[in-house]
């Protein structure tokens, strides 16, 4: 659906260039979300803005539905763009018009004729929830509101593809998952290919299919979520997978216990799919002379399964302890005793 | 009882010129309107950044409204004699009042006209461009229906100023209250003209406020 080639942006100001997209690319499929994730300054924003010509790349092909957004202009660009929507953080409704008429302005820019649009427009409210608020204008809506308006507007010429810019960043914790279930839900209805970028592995977690991570204009990883966070390659991974598996003073928690259990081993548990969801503890105290105790754990839910981090304390003979790892190696469970914490 | 406290004052002469000078405001403030919010968003949207970038062009339209806005209106009005002549025939009475008026007032509202639209958020017109709209649709959609709140409070300020524009142009001749008071008041030392002048004009003024503030909070969505 989408195909980036060599796509390298570079902006030229009065102190000097820029490099904000670096010969990245990339293939997106049709009907999955995309996330692309990266701190703020990675590039994320005129990567995305690559995608339906709001900036025009300086070197290579940006190919969004058979079309190569980077060479068209005029007339063809603006009905490439009829056929991707977009969502912003701030949301950018016009605030001069109510939702009804916020939802049917690109209506409007597509010629679709009045009594068509009315109809559309209906539809569009009642598939993003907002019913009852039609004739609010974007002042009087929740942050979670207009954001469903903007979703609403983005989908009303029944696009092909639905980039996210930062669309949950401005909103509190509870509205951006409402919001997320909402663009899973639209996702499956409609099989809407969604191209997302996020600071937040949270929302990567909730709903990407496939994650890619930018840092200084380049991707510098990418794959399906969950192999992402069952094996982070890069450091800012790493990084990035920690912000949802391990709660901020993981690691203090985790010295402490060293400390204190100096006999034994502590070990880390990762659990994908399946495996989080038998009763390994269970099993192994009864196969084996072991001890087990159970020091903190989390388990996330992601869009392809769920994902654990386990941590235990084992204590017994050597050779039961041994034993007992194997065994929890055969269960496609991650291992990882540790000694210290750097 | 009136017309012994107001022994000079015939109202039918008031009245006449209580209509040229709404007529040369009125005709003026629509002229004004038009002609400054199309040289507004020329100023805007030749600024950096926008849709029509184009430094030159932006230039030149700023110092064409920043010449015509410095220039003291009584000053214009003498400089744009030849001009009005030849437009007009004439350079007495209401009309030929008209192009002077217009050219001191649209530069003075183009640029209340480009403030307003650069208070316009980026993000909306460049979710209109991300939806695939024309520039028209941008003009017409987007720009002058979220600025609109700010034109039309603009025209306000701008209308009151033009009211005593008319005044000026009274004196040298355009008639209305400015000249009735000026010729009869001043000249014949008649100070119940000049009282009863300047009351209208208070009270043109303050209708004009009235409506332009009544239309500016009705139309704000904000
Ligand atoms: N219009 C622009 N002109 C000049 N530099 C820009 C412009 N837009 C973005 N940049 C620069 O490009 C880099 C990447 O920005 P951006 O794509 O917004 O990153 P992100 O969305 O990941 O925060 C930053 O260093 C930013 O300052
Ligand atoms: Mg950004």
């Amino acid at each position: 659906m989408i195909t980036l080639e060599n796509v390298t942006k570079i902006y030229q100001s009065s102190n000097g260039s820029v490099t904000a997209v670096d010969d990245v690319s990339l293939h997106i499929k049709e009907g999955e979300i995309f996330g692309i994730i990266g701190y703020s300054g990675a590039g994320k924003s005129s990567l995305i803005r690559m995608l339906n010509g709001l900036e025009k790349p300086t070197k290579g092909n940006v190919i969004v539905a058979d079309r190569n957004i980077a060479n068209i202009k005029g007339k063809e660009l603006r009905e490439a763009r009829q056929e991707i929507g977009m969502i912003f953080q701030h949301f950018n409704l016009l605030w001069s018009r109510t939702v009804r008429e916020n939802i049917a302005f690109p209506l409007e820019i597509a010629g679709v004729p009045k009594e068509q649009r009315l109809k559309r427009v209906d539809e569009l409210i009642q598939l993003v929830g907002l019913q009852g608020r039609e004739n609010a204008y974007p002042s009087q809506l929740s942050g979670g509101q207009k954001q469903r308006v903007g979703i609403a507007r983005a989908l009303a010429n029944n696009p092909k593809v639905l980039l996210c810019d930062e669309a949950t960043s401005a909103l509190d914790p509870q509205t951006t998952d409402s919001i997320l279930d909402l663009l899973v839900d639209i996702n499956q209805r409609l099989r809407l290919t969604i191209v997302l970028i996020t600071h937040e592995m949270h929302v990567i977690r909730k709903i990407c299919d496939r994650v890619a991570v930018m840092e200084n204009g380049k991707i510098v990883e990418q794959g399906e979520v969950l192999q992402v966070f069952r094996q982070p390659k890069q450091t800012i991974t790493k990084r990035f997978v920690q912000q949802v598996i391990e709660p901020e003073e993981t690691k203090e928690t985790i010295a402490h216990l060293i400390d204190k259990y100096p006999r034994g081993n502590v070990i880390q548990l990762t659990f994908v799919g399946e495996a989080a969801e038998q009763p390994l503890i269970a099993n192994l105290t009864r196969q084996f002379q072991v001890n087990v105790n159970i020091l903190q754990g989390k388990i996330s839910q992601t869009h392809q399964g769920s994902y654990g981090v386990l941590f235990v304390h084992i204590d017994g003979t050597d050779e039961e302890v041994a034993k007992a790892i194997d065994y929890i190696r055969q269960q496609q469970v991650g291992v990882e005793v540790i000694t210290d914490v750097q | 009882m009136f017309n012994s406290l107001l022994p000079n004052v015939q109202w039918d002469t008031i009245w006449a010129a209580t209509v040229e000078t709404l007529y040369m405001t009125g005709i003026a403030v629509v002229a004004t309107f038009v002609l400054g919010i199309i040289l507004g968003l020329l100023l805007f949207l030749t600024s950096k950044g926008n849709i029509w970038e184009n430094r030159l062009a932006n230039a030149i339209i700023a110092a064409f409204v920043n010449i015509f806005r410095s220039i003291p209106f009584i000053i214009l009005i003498i400089l744009l004699i030849p001009f009005t002549k030849l437009v007009v025939g004439t350079i007495l009475g209401a009309n030929a009042a008209l192009p002077a008026l217009i050219i001191g007032a649209a530069p003075f509202y183009a640029r209340m006209v480009e403030i307003a639209l650069r208070e316009i958020d980026k993000g909306v017109i460049e979710a209109a461009k991300a939806m695939g709209a024309t520039t028209a649709t941008i003009i017409w959609k987007v720009l002058l229906p979220e600025s609109l709140p700010a034109l039309v409070s603009g025209i306000t300020v701008t209308a009151i100023a033009l009211v005593g524009y008319t005044a000026m142009a009274g004196v040298v001749g355009a008639g209305g209250l400015g000249n009735l008071a000026y010729l009869e008041g001043f000249q014949r030392n008649h100070n119940d003209v000049t009282f009863v002048a300047t009351v209208l004009i208070l009270v043109i003024v303050f209708v004009i406020q009235f409506i332009g503030d009544f239309v500016t909070s009705k139309i704000d969505k904000r």
